[in-house]
């Protein structure tokens, strides 16, 4: 057998590493372990989660945009009902796609498959492991995006060349919901807590000013649906849609900066306490 | 970092274990842990043990369940932190250099997690590229250990396809994909077929050959007969013994063991006329064991007492008796 020589990249890695044995600077070994494992399976769930939107704006904005007709948007401009629901639709979907990737998947990859406990007995550290899962969801809602935004454009609901920036806010979005969706799956145990993610979801999927504006509710349930993060990406895409910008698109972007920060530290320290105790 | 003059090769950390062994100094440990403790709540799993392992040792840790053999494995990894007392994994304390004694180490977990989303081959070499291999080094090593595994005509086949000692091999294989100095194994034959298990202790065999460090928690007394150079015999978080099997053998149990069965009723009461015969006498529901220099010899003198046993039976002393001995006969939960 040969024997690896001194000053290997391994060393070379640790030499230059931060965060302690939390880190090993080689996030790119997990994300390339995710794209074969998607390579050989998980196509037809990848296929329905790009569909499943565009199947609702189909539904909805051209079925029930038929009797709606058009409606106010962002900027007080009259939009057809389709194009008023497709941002929201959008994202919703780097919500789903983030999480469906960051929460079941990681979820039987934690319980079942004992994926990061193998990972975590090599030079991996934990936030390496966390840092290549949330980069594989948010590579998932970055494909979902694209597609969504090619059927929008198809469908001639997209009138300025900034709804192109709908993408990567799509993915700022799916980064905010993996990076959490991540770290609160850690404390989860078993599927029945699991199915408490869907109860969130629903609600929020349906509530969040995605079909009809916010104004509809009284003032403390606006002021509870403005909290939660749905709303933020609903409203940002809504804006960058018609090319509509305000003071309010800076606090979305900075809501979902905060989550990001906050998802990623609770994600890292989960795993640490889960897999480093 | 003081890392890199840690950093000898394998040929000239032997070279140098053998320079020392020469001059009578110390050996060379490659694992270092003194007063190690481990709790978990009120529960002590750990509790306080030290031992030395020198480059190049097969070095067993065994004991029943819940004596703390796993604890400690984690420890040496890296992914547990003990709670007290101190650990060196060649020179480094895992809990600080984590990945760096990590990329020596190689492990093979009581449960086989392998990459089931992956093929058998490709299994190998993303678990390389954990430890920041490039592909030109892994794919290569990739051959060799499927190989080294006899599981070359399996490359392409998916894990799920194979039988659970295709699986274990396929699991050491790729516990040896960094070249590890040290090879942790946490039952590596348990759940496999005899003939599994013997091509397991082959490879194993030679494995020390190639002077890789092994450490491995077994329940087979048989198995650690044959692997082991030195073990320890753990029990509630505490070494109860420590040698090379033979020497423990020698201290905790005599060179035969005679087996009488007089029939479940009277075991107990002929054991009380057997006093005597032997150095040691041990009455079970189900036989009585005379412990003995001379097997034979102890039944003449059972024979000579008039008792007419419905089987007998010599034969040699085995680990067995002493871990028994040790770590007593009532079921650990």
């Amino acid at each position: 057998m040969s024997t690896l020589t001194e000053g290997h990249s391994v060393t070379e890695a640790a030499r230059n590493r931060r965060f302690g044995p939390m880190y090993s600077r080689n996030v790119k070994a997990v994300i390339a372990r995710g794209l074969m494992a998607t390579k050989s399976s998980n196509w037809m769930v990848m296929l329905s989660g790009f569909f499943e939107p565009v199947l609702y704006l189909i539904s909805m904005g051209v079925g029930l945009g038929a009797i709606v007709g058009a409606v106010e948007g962002p900027g007080g401009q009259e939009i057809s009902y389709a194009a008023y629901i497709a941002p929201a639709l959008l994202a919703v979907s780097a919500m789903n796609g983030a999480i469906y990737d960051s929460t079941w998947n990681v979820f039987f990859k934690m319980n079942f498959a004992k994926l990061y406990q193998g990972m975590l007995y090599t030079s991996l550290g934990p936030l390496d492991v966390a840092m290549g899962e949330i980069f594989l969801a948010l590579l998932r809602g970055l494909l979902y995006a694209t597609g969504f935004t090619a059927v929008m454009g198809l469908m001639g609901l997209i009138t300025t060349p900034w709804a192109i920036l709908m993408i990567p806010a799509s993915v700022l979005i799916a980064f905010g919901f993996a990076s959490f969706g991540m770290g609160i799956t850690s404390f989860m145990k078993t599927f029945q807590q699991m199915d408490w993610i869907n109860f969130v979801m629903l609600p929020m999927f349906l509530f969040s000013a995605t079909f009809y504006p916010l104004s509809v509710y009284p003032q403390y349930i606006q002021w509870f649906i403005q909290a939660m993060p749905l709303w933020h990406g609903v409203e940002l895409l809504r804006q960058i849609s018609v090319r509509t910008f305000s003071p309010a698109t800076a606090i979305h972007i900075g809501y979902y900066l905060v989550m990001i920060v906050l998802g990623v530290l609770l994600t890292a320290g989960r795993l640490r306490k889960l897999f480093l105790k | 970092m003081v890392w890199v003059p840690e950093l000898v090769s394998n040929e000239e950390l032997s070279s140098k274990q053998t320079s020392t062994q020469s001059q009578g100094e110390q050996m060379q440990y490659v694992i270092t842990a003194e007063n190690l403790t481990k709790t978990y709540g009120d529960v002590i799993a750990v509790d306080g043990i030290s031992f030395s392992v020198p480059a190049g040792e097969a070095f067993g840790l065994l004991g029943p369940n819940g004596a703390g053999k796993s604890t400690t494995m984690k420890m040496i990894g890296g992914v547990s932190q003990r709670t007290s007392g101190s650990l060196s994994i060649m020179g480094l304390d895992p809990e600080s250099h984590g990945p760096e004694v990590r990329a020596h180490l190689g492990v093979v977990p009581q449960q086989d997690n392998l990459d089931e989303e992956l093929k058998v081959r490709d299994n190998l070499l993303v678990y390389g590229r954990y430890f920041g291999l490039p592909m030109s080094y892994l794919r290569p090593k990739a051959d060799e250990l499927l190989e080294f595994a006899q599981l070359t005509d399996k490359a392409k086949s998916k894990v799920d396809a194979l039988s659970g000692g295709m699986k274990r091999r396929l699991t050491i294989a790729r516990s040896l994909i960094n070249e590890p100095r040290i090879l942790l194994l946490d039952e590596p034959t348990t759940g496999l077929d005899p003939q599994a298990r013997h091509i397991l202790w082959d490879r194993l065999f030679r494995l020390k050959e190639q002077g890789v460090t092994l450490i491995l928690t077994t329940h087979y007394m048989d198995e650690a007969e044959q692997l082991c150079d030195r073990l320890i015999v753990v029990d509630k978080g505490r070494i109860m013994a420590e040698g090379s099997p033979a020497s423990l053998i020698r201290e905790y149990s005599t060179r035969e063991v005679l087996e009488l069965r007089f029939g479940s009723e009277r075991n107990a009461t002929i054991g009380a006329e057997l006093e005597g015969i032997g150095e040691r006498l041990e009455t079970l529901p189900d036989r009585v064991l005379i412990y003995a220099h001379d097997g034979e010899a102890a039944l003449e003198q059972v024979s000579a007492r008039g008792l007419r046993p419905l089987t007998s039976l010599v034969r040699r002393s085995s680990l067995e008796d002493v871990f028994l001995r040790l770590t007593g006969r009532s079921l650990v939960d």
